[in-house]
């Protein structure tokens, strides 16, 4: 049999990303140079962001002539004989490869390098994003030739779809036999948004031909080198450890002030090991730093914070934008904020409860860029004075003691669990339910560690708990778990019983 | 209005004889109506033939100046009803639907037709959902072909095989009174090619000669003694009829090499992948040059046996490459083997895998081992080495950015925490995407519109009261009687709660009854919650999605309420597909004529996030992502809202109403701002401004005064 003229292309998306766009462009610029084109996709509920394929297949209008009759064209990408494969996101090249569509004897793979995570990886209450290292070292394997490169940053250089890089990348590939003038007429002719198109297809075209060099985003560094107290006490720690703890005061001092900074070394004194003083230090800093109204409105009110939001959200040069920012305050929140005694006085109170907790009932809209939203998000952020006296110091306090307490306890004599002990904190964050779902599971494992502390195997079983923890909401698998070691624990709600307990 | 649009590509359709006509497939199939002088179409939406539905919407106009019927039917079985016109007179018609599903629900105005038999052309073209991308359970349309005995058509596909099958077809059932059933898979629906177009013609005997000079003819009806009749007219009338038929037009083919003793037996629609199949074992090439024999089978019921004959003689072995199953042609072949005496091996699904879509990896796979058991194999090619395959996570499909259904979803999570979990019935439609993550929410679905029904055994007084969903599509197909009439008959005690979008949008935003818009040609704006308590609820409470707070206290009393009877809830909220397709323009020529306009989107505080991505689990928006903790002390990536948002506000809701975290915020961004807009904002930001500064200058000095900068 003689050998066939076709060319093979697959362009593997996610629904919704352009794809039929893409697919037309190819088509439109195949017939215009002399080959037939045939194209065909899956549209349906597919395309409702899910993972989506397309077929084109081309052929020489000439040999058909010289033949007499039509050539029968495949509708669906086949493993081992597509040509080209063009791809939105990276796991979908990856999806590709798997399927066996990219081969290293013909397929040039042209995909982007950024990500559009999964619900899977997204709803995670961890990390759950897999390793895009490990699918990139998957395509580079299976391709013959590779062009790799984060189109989605193309997209929003040029303001033009993510189709028009792709198709600028499959000029530049030159795994076509049309020339760069030829893809450039079919995106005019299509008439569309032709000069962002056009600009997307540029820089498409100048990164397959590797023209573009990829620019380091510069890291922004607020810490000077010069000594002061605080950084001296820190000098002769292992250099891990130091640019934690360095973040850590930072944070701290940023947080509260330069006393609250030294209660924070102090802390850390007990730890010498490097491991275990790296995790104690970063959570420390964090949980010292712990998240409450005073902090939120704080943060919410910088001038830093209005920047980010104009550089993420893109508005343009002078362009006018308000925020509107959503708060719910609980009443717990209220009395947290209070001096400990008052607070906790009017928390067990059932009658300051019903008196104030309507105030609380309903979610708030605030505008920090109007002058009533700012001064009342100032006004809050200016409680930091009396943070140290209010009872949500004191509970976390209290906690913190309790925990780096047990971390000491273990240090010499069980350096794996204190090591453990000291990643727990991991699990509280968030505010409302979050954070009290949080402290269930933290305190829940701590109670364990008191009763267990001596069991064989206890670091392995914390580090399982911790990990369960992060599992799911209903903590099915956490108390599973937990339920092995002890059965009166299992399913409680609130704060267990542990020595950091209030 | 649909989601996609041919008012451009239907141009296309008034191509004339010789013209070169490019396009998708479905277009060609319309061509082809027009070529062969249909008088009425008919219809209902659903993947892969909701683009033919759109197509045949769009040229309307064409249509009525060829005095063309079109109407968008209520359900299959309007449409299949539809085709009681060609059982008088002489008539061709066409209806289309989604198969198997929408071929269920027309089953029984189909067995009717079949069994009366047709004057004029009926073909109801059905779309195959079957295989990749498929959202529906894997049957075979064959099968009803079988019960009715209606001729099954399965063309090769390319347009003009395509094309040809919609005229013959009208042909074959006139020729032997019978309704014919065009089956297209899903990529040869959405197949783009060429073909060479032929004059429309205007149907001769029109539907007005029908009105005006009715005939009546009592044994076309279907009520004994005629039905017995019927029986025996289909055996031995009209199934001969149609075997002649087919024979002396040669509907079946004879591909590849003219002699062999080694064949191969294909249903027309999988012939391209059997070619490139064979191509890839050197047994091929690109024009279909076969080294072996092929029958190609475009027409699979009925099977005509001294076709079967001829090419199984003097053959040792034969392979049949039969898509689906039960493997009825292959059972009905070895009958015909059988009963002649041939001794032909036929190899079927022993060869190739009985179970899945025949995809040309499949078809080749089974190839080799029968070629390599033939030695038809001249040389032995490796297959390509597979990887072992990267993990990557699965890519469900799930509701849009900004869908309007997923506050629905989060309200009945709410719930849930508030009174414990309870049985849910779910549906057909875009909502039924609840039951994948991050939702999870949903028991059984028991068809299009059956939400409610599917909930009727649960009709005693219990602790928990069960949810059913409907969707405005499956209430007007037949939730409104199936569903909502049965429960008011049955005096149940359960709650439903219909997604009223404007359109049926999982099958393309086509307009339904209750559409908001007005539409030139259909009634639309009848409201649900009309139809609702016409049919006797009194308990109807109409409710916006976005709003989260009133969607989840009007679910939880109507979960809880102590008044009996029935409760429909109907939860408004435009598809936000359809509503970004209609919006987006109008809004950027706006700001480009120079109007002051406002667009809303939404925004993570990476530094107050915290990471434990509830928001994502309790909202599933696409715009709602992941992005890397900017925090070097925390190692969770925190959530971030991409360019995509539509401004919707469901995050926020969701962030207030499960008081999740304080890091959500709407920004409003303002085009064109006009004087009053500079002024305060100006006032604004140079006294926050003086503020801010000095706020800021204290925590740096306390910074300095710390040494730490």
């Amino acid at each position: 049999m003689t050998k066939s003229n076709r060319i093979s292309i697959a362009i593997a998306a996610l629904g919704g990303q352009g794809g039929g766009v893409l697919s037309g462009w190819v088509v439109d610029l195949a017939e215009a140079n002399g080959y037939l084109a045939q194209y065909t996709a899956i549209a349906g509920v597919a395309q409702r962001t899910g993972a989506t394929i397309y077929a084109i297949e081309l052929f020489p209008e000439e040999q058909i002539k010289k033949h007499g009759s039509e050539p029968v064209l495949s509708l669906m990408p086949i493993a081992g004989d597509v040509d080209i494969c063009l791809s939105s996101e990276l796991i979908e090249a990856g999806r590709a490869v798997n399927r066996g569509i990219v081969t290293a004897d013909k397929t040039t793979l042209i995909a982007s390098d950024h990500r559009v995570y999964a619900i899977g990886e997204k709803e995670q209450m961890g990390d759950g994003r897999i390793d895009s290292d490990a699918v990139r070292d998957a395509i580079k394997k299976a391709a013959k030739k590779l062009i790799l490169f984060n189109m989605d940053e193309m997209v929003l250089k040029s303001g033009s779809v993510i189709s028009s890089v792709l198709f600028g990348a499959l000029a530049g590939s030159g795994a076509l036999p049309f020339s760069r003038e030829k893809f450039e007429e079919t995106i005019k002719k299509s008439g569309r948004a032709v000069n962002t198109n056009l600009a997307g297809f540029d820089l498409g075209y100048q990164n397959a031909k590797g023209s573009v060099s990829v620019s380091e985003a510069p890291c922004a560094q607020e810490f000077s080198s010069k000594s002061s107290p605080l950084l001296e006490r820190i000098e002769n720690m292992p250099d891990e450890a130091r640019a934690i703890v360095t973040y850590g005061l930072h944070r701290l001092v940023d947080y509260q002030d330069a006393d609250y900074a030294e209660l924070y070394l102090s802390r850390l004194d007990d730890f010498k090991e490097q491991m275990l003083l790296s995790d104690v230090a970063r959570h420390l800093a964090l949980w010292m730093g712990f998240e409450d109204i005073i902090r939120v409105a704080d943060l919410k009110t910088r001038v830093q914070r209005s920047e980010k939001i104009a550089s993420e959200i893109r508005v343009s040069e002078n362009q006018i934008w308000y925020g509107h920012d959503y708060f719910h305050p609980r009443y717990a929140e209220f009395t947290d904020t209070l001096p400990a005694s008052l607070g906790r006085m009017m928390a067990r109170s059932s009658i300051a409860k019903s008196i104030f907790s309507p105030f609380f009932s309903k979610g708030r809209i605030i505008r920090p860029k109007t002058i009533f939203g700012y001064l009342i998000l100032r006004s809050v952020a200016g409680l930091r004075f009396m943070r140290k006296k209010s009872l949500r110091y004191h509970t976390e306090n209290k906690r913190i003691i309790s925990w780096l307490d047990l971390v000491k306890k273990y240090a010499d004599d069980n350096p794996a669990l204190a090591l453990e002990i000291a990643r727990c904190p991991r699990l509280i964050k968030g505010y409302g339910e979050t954070h009290a779902r949080g402290i269930n599971r933290f305190s829940a494992i701590m109670a364990y560690v008191e009763k267990n502390g001596d069991a064989k195997g206890i670091a392995e079983k914390i580090a399982e708990l911790r990990d369960a923890a992060l599992l799911g909401e209903k903590g099915t698998e956490f108390n599973h778990i937990l339920e092995k070691g002890m059965t009166d624990h299992a399913q409680q709600k609130g704060e267990f019983t542990w020595a950091g307990s209030s | 209005m649909a989601e996609r649009s041919f008012k451009k590509e239907v141009e296309k359709l008034k191509l004339g004889a010789g013209e070169e006509f490019r396009g998708e497939g479905i277009l060609a199939v319309t061509k082809g109506l027009l070529q062969a002088g249909v008088s009425y179409v008919g219809g209902y939406q659903g993947a892969p033939i909701s683009h033919l539905m759109d197509v045949l919407s769009d040229a309307e106009d064409i249509m009525n100046e060829l005095n063309i019927h079109f109407e968008t039917s209520a359900s299959e079985a309007t449409a299949a009803a539809m085709l009681a016109a060609s059982v008088n007179y002489p008539l061709r018609g066409a209806v289309t639907w989604k198969s198997t599903v929408g071929t269920n629900v027309a089953s029984d105005a189909l067995a009717n037709a079949a069994s009366g038999g047709v004057k004029g052309g009926a073909l109801i073209i059905v779309g195959e959902d079957y295989g990749e991308g498929s959202s529906i359970m894997q049957e075979r349309s064959h099968a009803f072909a079988m019960k009715s005995q209606i001729w099954l058509l399965d063309p090769r596909p390319n347009l003009t095989s395509i094309v040809d099958a919609v005229e013959t077809g009208f042909e074959l059932s006139e020729a032997s009174n019978t309704p014919v059933m065009l089956e297209l898979r899903i990529r040869a629906c959405h197949v783009y090619g060429r073909f060479t177009a032929k004059d429309n013609k205007r149907p001769e005997f029109s539907i007005q000669d029908a009105m005006e000079n009715p005939v009546r003819d009592t044994s076309r009806i279907v009520l004994p003694p005629a039905s017995y009749l019927h029986e025996k007219e289909k055996l031995e009338k009209r199934w001969p009829a149609a075997v002649e038929f087919i024979k002396s037009r040669k509907l079946n083919e004879h591909m590849g090499a003219a002699e062999g003793d080694i064949g191969i037996i294909v249903q027309g629609g999988l012939y391209n992948s059997l070619n490139r199949a064979m191509e890839l074992l050197d047994l091929s090439n690109d024009f279909g040059d076969a080294t072996l024999p092929i029958y190609v089978m475009n027409v699979t019921y009925p099977i005509v046996d001294d076709e079967i004959l001829d090419f199984m003689e003097g053959k040792k072995a034969v392979l049949l490459v039969e898509e689906g199953h039960p493997n009825y042609i292959e059972q009905q072949l070895n009958t015909i083997l059988r009963q002649a005496g041939c001794d032909t091996v036929l190899n079927g699904k022993d060869m190739i895998s009985d179970i899945g879509e025949y995809t040309c990896d499949v078809i080749k796979k089974g190839l080799n081992k029968f070629a390599k058991e033939h030695e038809l194999l001249k040389s032995q090619k490796a297959d390509a080495q597979s990887q072992t395959p990267v993990e990557i996570p699965a890519r469900p499909v799930g509701f849009c950015t900004g869908c309007p259904e997923r506050p629905m979803f989060t309200a009945i999570q709410l719930v849930e925490k508030d009174i414990g979990s309870f049985h849910i019935s779910a549906d057909i439609g875009c909502h039924l995407f609840s039951i994948l993550p991050p939702f999870n929410i949903g028991n059984t679905t028991m068809g299009y519109g059956l939400g409610w029904a599917g909930a009727s055994a649960f009709n005693k007084q219990a602790k928990q009261r069960t949810l059913s969903i409907m969707g405005d599509g499956g209430f007007w197909h037949n939730g409104l009687t199936s569903g909502v009439g049965n429960a008011v008959f049955n005096q149940t005690d359960n709650v439903l709660m219909i997604v009223d979008n404007n359109y049926s949008a999982a099958t393309g935003g086509q307009d339904l009854m209750s559409s908001k818009a007005e539409h030139e040609k259909r009634s639309t704006q009848h409201d649900i919650a009309t139809a609702v308590k016409g049919v006797g609820v009194t308990w109807v409470k109409e409710v916006r999605t976005y709003d989260l707070v009133q969607m989840h206290s009007i679910l939880l009393e109507a979960m809880t309420t102590k008044v009996r009877g029935p409760k429909v809830i109907v939860a408004q909220g435009e598809c936000q597909l359809n509503r970004q397709r209609r919006v987006k323009p109008i809004f950027n020529a706006d700001v480009k004529a120079g109007k002051r306009m406002e667009r809303d989107r939404f925004y993570v505080d990476s530094d107050t996030c915290t990471g434990d991505h509830s928001c994502i689990r309790m909202s599933g928006c696409p715009s709602l992502t992941l992005k890397d903790n900017p925090d070097p002390l925390k190692s969770d990536p925190v959530a971030y809202v991409d360019n995509s948002c539509v401004g919707c506000g469901h995050c926020g809701e969701v962030a207030h109403a499960s008081v999740l975290c304080p890091s959500f915020s709407k920004v409003t961004l303002v085009y064109n701002e006009n004087f009053w807009d500079r002024f305060k904002s100006g006032l604004r930001s140079s006294l926050i401004g003086m503020l801010q500064s000095a706020a800021e200058k204290k925590r740096l000095s306390r910074l300095k005064k710390a040494g730490l900068i």
